[in-house]
């Protein structure tokens, strides 16, 4: 048993989970209502399980999704893609352009969502590759390529819909981001499930994370062995690219329209961050992708706790940041092997008591 | 190699030096069927265009007004999208205007924009500043060049001397309006979920202050949660969550604008909480979308208050007023701005006054 312990405090995993245990422990002593979870009914009359938990689950699933992008991009090219909230509002624009036509509002879907869903998708993919090109074959830091779409798409979603706020009033629309009807879970938590499913077969199946790891580790070893580096960032910033395009799609569908200036505003930041809370080096090479899906939860756990204490607005954000900061320097490579260097110490000392 | 790609340059360079050759002697033909100031003005773009019209606008005003119109972004919302179609709705040339624009969000760039302006000798300079301060140097630049500014929209911190009139949204009484709507309900006690803007901005001071007066004076109003969303309408609905999942009693919804309360709605509607005209709980949201007025046509909101985009009339007749020597009444004019109730909106207001 102790041994198990031990272990897992080595694992990178650990400090997502130990940050999950801390912000339960903290809602179980305030108030272990937190917790309660009730089977009420929505307002078409289906049961459906409500409470902070299944909220969590529930707002974590965009966040999850990026997650898993980004820890690939990270891992491969070394850096990160800033413009992932100015591609949801892309690929959300794309959506809702289909499915509204140029009227810009819509009370039945004019095409099939499937199909909305696939253009949105390879709209996405293509600003991916956009960004992968930029990065792995003109060999531009990964943050100053992402800037382009950063600062110029949110523009460009709006050009989309030549500046319209498209609004579908079509309720199976809406199915997406909230309820299937009969189903007592949010449905966005199963698209993050399947998401998650999809990765951990890819990473089992395929090169694809040796591969980026090789790459971000030592690009020029691993082509000396026959891996192209420039072609394994490129496909990780186009999986990014389709990570995007499901997130912005669970986005417009949770309210039926956009606002291109705040839709996924900041999300690449909580993004980056639940790399970084899973511990993975934001410098590329070796990850854990457990991680940094855990991180992304501890991300929304800790944004609902917030506000269900209601912390004043304007203090919101230093908060946030307080928290951010202990588990990111907590998490830092260089900070656990000092910590397990001199817990080391300590034993070897005790056992030397002892003797 | 090398040399193929620069002979293929220079041949590229030569072909284009030509054809800009090839151009130039059309341009001197122009100015020459027209007199003075307007045709020089027009130079490089749409010059064919001037000629055409100035004939019918001469016969009814002599000369075109040349105004430059500094504005922000029209993507920025749909309430700067209404006012930005308003002012190129307005400032036409058939109405008399030779209007250009500016967009920025960012004031530096709209100080360049009006020394630009300075140096075309416009005969009045209309702006909407991004930012208070800065504006001093350029607006004396203008007075001593007898160019005449407005603000609309948005104030800034330089000496009136300095500008002919300002029109602007008084947010306060928007706030104070809604306020005073609220509490003519007649509830017994009013327990209020209010989703802030962004911190610090203008719209978000004006409305929250008279509310949280009203809920600092009377002790049967209570503020069950006050939480900014920043405009967002997912995070307004992860805010209305979270208070549904703590289990506290509400009856009021007061968003500073109409997507939070969007937001809100989702989330009362994921919870089967009534809402709107004769339901459980009154929504309240600011700026009046066209889809916002239409909630509130079929009883699912209660209250939009406006936030007036259409200032390009209030302009057109100060200026003419000044053209005949009249100077405006008074340097700061608030406009008219209503607030609507879902039992008495009509079909005609969600046409006239939806954006």
């Amino acid at each position: 048993m102790k041994y198990r312990l031990n272990s897992l405090i080595h694992k990178q995993i650990f400090i997502p989970i130990a940050a999950l245990l801390v912000l339960t422990l903290f809602n179980l002593i305030m108030d272990p209502s937190f917790f309660a979870i009730t089977l009420g009914t929505n307002n078409v009359g289906k049961a459906v399980l409500t409470g902070n938990l299944i909220t969590i689950l529930d707002n974590a699933s965009e966040l999850v999704i990026l997650a898993i992008g980004m820890t690939l991009v990270t891992s491969a090219s070394g850096g990160q893609d800033i413009s992932v909230g100015a591609g949801i509002a892309i690929a959300g624009s794309v959506m809702l352009r289909i499915l509204c036509g140029p009227e810009g509002t819509a009370d039945v879907v004019k095409a099939p969502v499937i199909v909305a869903f696939l253009a949105c998708c390879v709209v996405s993919m293509l600003f991916g590759a956009f960004n992968g090109i930029l990065v792995a074959y003109f060999k531009i830091q990964p943050m100053v390529a992402t800037l382009i779409l950063f600062t110029a798409g949110r523009s460009i979603a709006a050009w989309i819909n030549e500046n319209r706020l498209p609004v579908i009033n079509d309720p199976t629309f809406a199915y997406y981001g909230n309820y299937i009807p009969g189903v007592v879970l949010p449905t966005p938590v199963f698209i993050a499930i399947i998401c998650v499913a999809a990765i951990f077969l890819i990473l089992k199946f395929t090169n694809m994370g040796l591969y980026s790891q090789a790459v971000g580790i030592n690009p020029h070893s691993s082509r000396l062995n026959g891996i192209d580096p420039a072609v394994i960032k490129l496909i990780t910033y186009v999986l990014l690219g389709l990570c995007v395009a499901v997130a912005g799609f669970i986005k417009v569908s949770r309210i039926s329209s956009i606002n291109y200036s705040v839709v996924a505003k900041d999300i690449e930041m909580d993004a980056i961050l639940a790399v970084a809370l899973g511990g993975n080096p934001l410098g590329g090479g070796k990850f854990n992708m457990a991680a940094s899906i855990l991180g992304a939860y501890v991300i929304q756990f800790l944004t609902t706790t917030l506000f269900k204490y209601n912390v004043d607005s304007t203090a919101l954000p230093a908060y946030k940041a307080v928290v951010v900061i202990i588990l990111v320097v907590l998490s830092a490579p260089v900070v656990r092997e000092k910590i397990n260097r001199s817990v080391k110490t300590l034993k070897s000392k005790k056992a030397v008591k002892e003797a | 190699m090398k040399k193929r790609v620069i002979s293929t340059v220079l041949a590229l360079a030569m072909t284009l030096g030509l054809a800009a050759c090839g151009e130039q002697p059309a341009q001197p033909t122009q100015p020459e069927g027209d007199t003075g100031a307007v045709a020089t003005e027009a130079g490089d773009a749409g010059s064919a265009e001037v000629t055409e019209q100035t004939p019918d606008a001469g016969a009814a005003s002599g000369e075109l007004i040349k105004v430059g119109i500094i504005n922000n972004d029209p993507n920025e919302s749909g309430y700067r999208t209404a006012n930005d179609a308003d002012m190129q709705k307005t400032f036409t040339k058939e109405n008399g205007y030779d209007a250009s624009y500016a967009y920025s969000l960012k004031n530096d760039e709209q100080i360049a924009a009006a020394q630009k302006f300075i140096q075309d000798e416009v005969d009045y300079l209309l702006i909407s500043a991004a930012g208070t301060s800065g504006w001093d140097t350029v607006l004396t630049d203008a007075q001593t060049q007898g160019i005449k500014v407005i603000l609309f929209d948005r104030t800034i911190d330089a000496d009136p001397s300095l500008y002919e009139a300002s029109i602007v949204s008084d947010m306060a009484k928007e706030g104070q309006t809604a306020v005073d709507w609220l509490s003519s309900q007649g509830l017994d006690s009013y327990k209020i979920v209010h989703i802030q803007g962004v911190m610090g901005s203008a719209a978000q001071i004006g409305r929250t202050a008279a509310m949280d007066k009203m809920v600092a004076d009377n002790d049967n109003w209570e503020m069950v949660s006050q939480q900014t969303a920043e405009w967002n309408a997912e995070t307004a609905q992860q805010i209305v969550q979270s208070v549904i999942d703590s289990g506290k009693e509400f009856n009021v919804i007061y968003a500073e604008n109409d997507d939070m309360a969007k937001g809100a709605v989702a989330a009362l509607d994921k919870a089967n909480i009534s809402h709107g005209v004769d339901g459980d709980v009154i929504v309240m949201g600011y700026d009046c979308n066209k889809w916002a007025l239409q909630e509130l046509l079929a009883g699912n909101w209660n209250y939009d208050g406006q936030c007036n985009p259409f200032q390009a009339s209030y302009i057109d007749e100060i200026i003419k007023g000044l053209e005949s020597g009249n100077a405006p009444a008074e340097k700061t004019i608030i406009m008219d701005e209503k607030g609507f109730d879902a039992t008495t909106i009509t079909e005609d207001d969600v046409n006239t006054y939806g954006i």
